[in-house]
């Protein structure tokens, strides 16, 4: 019976893009040198799942790719190769190209194999002279030893099949490396009646006699580690102490307390791709569209409904009997605890959606490690609050932005290592991203210690782009402000890393876009910090209702300044009708939101409405409502996605009587209003102002 | 095995073609329109909505269709006919439609709702050629069912916003 493995790949993809990026992760941590064998073997484990799925799946070219990586990888965790830098970047670049494989294949399109065979040509180099390489499988590699005879202990656990593994398999593997003799206990299999038939009763004891190292014949049991007993004994003597890269230092230790001629049992210890790698493998990932749920939050899920089953039995049968005064009261009881459910429950499945920030962290390393060796610069990247959780919607749209920042951070704000011990600094720069929640936002700071931002040049291309005046007084955080400036870039070169003009404005763009905020502070020669602000979740709202004649808005709380009455004294027409009302040292720009939305019946005399004045791009307005409702949060809603954009309306919700209301989007609205130029960031009204003020 | 399943596929697809399309209809303004009882998800009940700024004149508003935002038409204002008031009898009929490649959900006011018709698509007759009326684009043909016309609605023009109806079109917008 063949069986269509296709309905697999999407499994395979998956967990081989995850295991590459282990493997990235792994290989960023690695010093030659002082490399320590549980990276080597997690990078060597995360490699062989590839080659053997791929291997599996019929994908070949990735499999005898992955072939020679696994080999280099085998010989250097054996201890028979050194590593070093050259090997990693190698490695590193074979994980790219495998990527590529991968998601060409992906595709179903047919994969470029030219930068594939030059690595493969590559490794070969490496590994030729000393090794043959055509060799079939990577433990072949170490051919020449004599031949020794283990005695290996294979005992597994009853539920060994349900694991999907087949010992019989394993013992015909067994019996490549070299002669085997096998021997089945059989002592353990209970009675017909007792006996279960997906249970494993069976053991064996294994004479193998092979040149192949020990570290083979634990590969083959590799998948069983932990759902089998296994012991691998050298008989006859000649150990060699170093051959298991499976033991632990305090094996190691063990081992050279007692004599070198005792057999020695050395237990497997429980490190393994399901406990060790699995954690890590749930890294990164930040594209795909399923996301891993902790088990303790699905748990707490499922306790609060089974409360919430219980009230609701409760209020049923409550409702059932005679109302009494009793009844009532026990009712309303029911009632409140029914709320309190519910609230609970809201937010754990809010919680559900928050993902430590170590997502889209972890792509940094790399992206550091390569931008700093492009530039020439030393830099060491450090990360802090990693566990910080933020919702996975928001984690999605922050990476671009981010990468951005730190790309900038590397290539303008680090000097070289010649300039920074010229300043008497650290010739290694330091970039530290450090997330943490403050208030209902989370505030991911990027820093540098370079050389800070140079206030002198960002005035004089600010003054020469035309955005400021030559005249104007700007305090150092005004001017530091300009680089968010559409079309601004002070690069004095444009370079492949940063500085192409369509710098920080898209990033500031992109934040906004978030309803977050993204501010600069710096110190000439200290350094730079780029604080970007985020509410946790997209999907809930503090809001504001208000009415605007018989309809209800929500404004969010975020961009509200303040609420006023008008003082009519105050208010002056400007050209075009615009109304500007003169609040403390500012005017601010009065908007109708009756006249915007197109709305009759609403209050149109400005002593009887109230203005609330909100803030969006660093731009004041005024909203003109009716009158200012209760405030609430809201759960955010497409009105897109059943209908249209609309202009000034950033989405919908459901208010708690049923009935939709529409959230308002301030940025929008200036857009709507005419008030801004498109293209530019000035208010036309702030021109106009000028020529009222002087 | 992948042929076994072609010859399958095109079984059911003749099998279809055989078979009659149901059709739910509905009145408006004494005439009685028809659509694809497929692309009909339910019927309602008219009830108040939350108007939306700068809409077209014959979008009345959205709903909250049990926590999904859901835009409503008025269909006597996207034909040009005249408004009435909304009745006992006025309904919404909410449907499903695929418009460039997005399940949008909308809801449809008319007078009433009227009948389910099986018809065979076949002996559906062209739209005759108004020349100067936008609206036979909304038509996809005219059947007779006993002594009956109806009219089948192209339901995927009628929801695409973009396409307009005569000139009393996108105010702001």
């Amino acid at each position: 019976m063949s069986i269509d493995l296709s309905q697999f790949f999407d499994v395979f993809f998956e967990e081989s893009f995850e295991g590459l990026d282990i493997m990235e992760a792994e290989l960023l941590n690695l010093q030659p040198g002082y490399e320590d064998s549980e990276t080597i073997n997690t990078i060597f484990r995360a490699a062989h799942s590839i080659k053997g799925g791929s291997g599996t799946f019929g994908f070949t070219s990735v499999a005898n790719f992955t072939h020679v990586l696994e080999t280099l990888l085998d010989q250097i965790r054996d201890g028979r190769r050194q590593l070093t830098a050259e090997h990693v970047n190698l490695l590193l670049q074979s994980v790219d190209c495998l990527r590529a494989l991968l998601t060409a294949l992906q595709a179903e399109e047919e994969p470029d194999l030219s930068n594939a065979n030059e690595l493969k040509v590559k490794f070969e180099e490496i590994l030729g002279g000393k090794e043959n390489v055509s060799s079939d499988t990577a433990d072949s590699t170490s051919q020449g030893q004599e031949s020794q005879t283990y005695q290996i202990d294979f005992k597994p656990l009853p539920h060994l099949f349900k694991t999907g593994n087949e010992p019989l398999y394993m013992l015909s593997e067994l019996s490549e490396l070299g002669d085997l003799e096998t021997h089945a206990f059989c002592d353990a299999i209970p009675e017909i009646d007792d006996f279960n038939p997906e249970d494993c009763y069976l053991s064996w004891r294994l004479y193998l006699t092979t040149s192949y190292p020990e570290s083979a014949i634990k590969e083959v049991f590799e998948w069983v580690e932990d759902d089998a007993e296994i012991s691998i004994t050298l008989c006859g003597g000649l150990f060699e102490d170093d051959v298991s890269v499976f033991t632990t230092p305090e094996l190691e230790s063990e081992k050279k307390e007692t004599s070198s001629n005792e057999t020695q049992n050395i237990d497997v210890p429980k490190i393994n791709p399901a406990t060790k790698a699995k954690p890590e493998a749930s890294k990164k990932s930040a594209e795909s569209t399923s996301i891993r749920v902790g088990i303790d939050k699905v748990d707490s899920l499922i306790n609060m409904v089974g409360e919430l089953v219980i009230t609701q039995a409760m209020l049923t049968q409550l409702g059932e009997q005679e109302p009494t005064e009793n009844t009532l009261a026990a009712m309303q009881e029911g009632l409140a605890q029914l709320a309190h459910n519910t609230r609970d429950l809201q937010e754990n499945v809010m919680r559900i959606r928050m993902l430590p920030i170590s997502f889209v962290f972890s792509r940094f390393p790399r992206l550091v490690r390569d931008t700093s060796q492009k530039l020439n610069k030393q830099v060491e990247l450090k990360l802090l609050g990693e566990q910080t959780e933020l919702d996975k919607t928001v984690m999605e749209k922050i990476s671009d932005p981010m990468v951005h920042l730190v790309r900038n951070s590397l290539d303008h704000g680090l000097e070289t290592p010649e300039d920074r011990i010229k300043a008497g600094k650290d010739p290694v720069g330091t970039v530290t991203l450090n997330a943490f929640h403050q208030g209902g936002n989370i505030v991911i700071e990027i820093m540098d210690d370079g050389r800070g931002l140079n206030t002198e040049k960002i005035k004089s291309k600010a003054i020469a782009n035309g955005l400021i005046q030559a005249t104007d007084e700007l305090t150092i955080e005004e001017i530091n402000e300009l680089i968010f400036r559409p079309g601004f870039s002070t690069a004095d070169e444009v370079s492949d890393i940063s500085g192409r003009g369509v710098g920080m404005d898209v990033v500031r763009r992109n934040i906004q876009a978030l309803n977050g905020s993204v501010e600069v502070t710096s110190a000439k020669g200290v350094g730079s910090t780029f604080t970007i602000r985020l509410p946790l979740t997209l999907a809930i709202l503090d809001g504001q209702l208000v009415k605007v004649a018989k309809h209800t808005y929500i404004i969010p709380l975020i961009s509200i300044v303040e609420s006023l009455q008008i003082d009519i004294k105050k208010v002056s027409k400007v050209g075009n009708g615009l109304e500007v009302l003169r609040l403390r040292d500012e005017y601010i720009p009065i908007l109708r939101l009756y006249q915007l939305f197109n709305h009759g019946g609403a209050i149109e005399e400005l002593d009887k409405t109230l203005l609330v004045v909100v803030e969006s791009d660093n731009h004041k307005v005024g909203l003109l409502v009716d009158d200012l409702l209760a405030q609430q949060q809201v759960v955010i809603k497409s009105l897109e996605a059943n209908y249209q954009k609309v202009n000034g309306i950033s989405g919908a919700t459901i208010l708690g009587d049923g009935r939709v209301s529409l959230i308002v989007d301030i940025s929008g609205l200036i857009k709507l209003s005419g008030l801004k130029r498109p293209g530019t960031q000035e208010l036309l009204v702030e021109q106009e102002l000028d020529e009222v003020v002087s | 095995m992948i042929t076994e399943k072609a010859s399958i596929n095109e079984q059911v697809m003749l099998a279809d073609r055989d078979d009659d399309t149901q059709f739910l209809t509905f009145m408006m303004a004494s005439e009685e329109y028809g659509m694809d009882i497929l692309a009909v998800q339910e019927i309602r009940g008219w009830e108040e909505v939350t108007a939306i700024p700068n809409a077209p004149t014959y979008v009345n508003g959205a709903i909250n269709l049990r926590g999904t935002i859901v835009p409503i038409i008025d269909l006597r204002v996207r034909f040009g006919l005249p408004q009435i008031e909304y009745g006992a009898l006025t309904v919404v009929i909410v449907v499903s439609v695929v418009i460039k490649e997005a399940t949008k959900i909308m809801g449809l006011v008319v007078d009433a709702v009227s009948d389910v018709y099986s018809i065979n698509q076949e002996t559906a007759k062209d739209v005759p050629d108004f020349q100067d009326s936008e609206n036979s684009q909304f038509v996809q043909g005219l059947v007779n069912v006993g002594e009956k016309m109806v009219v089948l609605l192209n339901l995927k023009k009628i929801l695409d916003l973009e396409v307009k109806q005569n000139e009393q079109l996108v105010v702001g917008g």
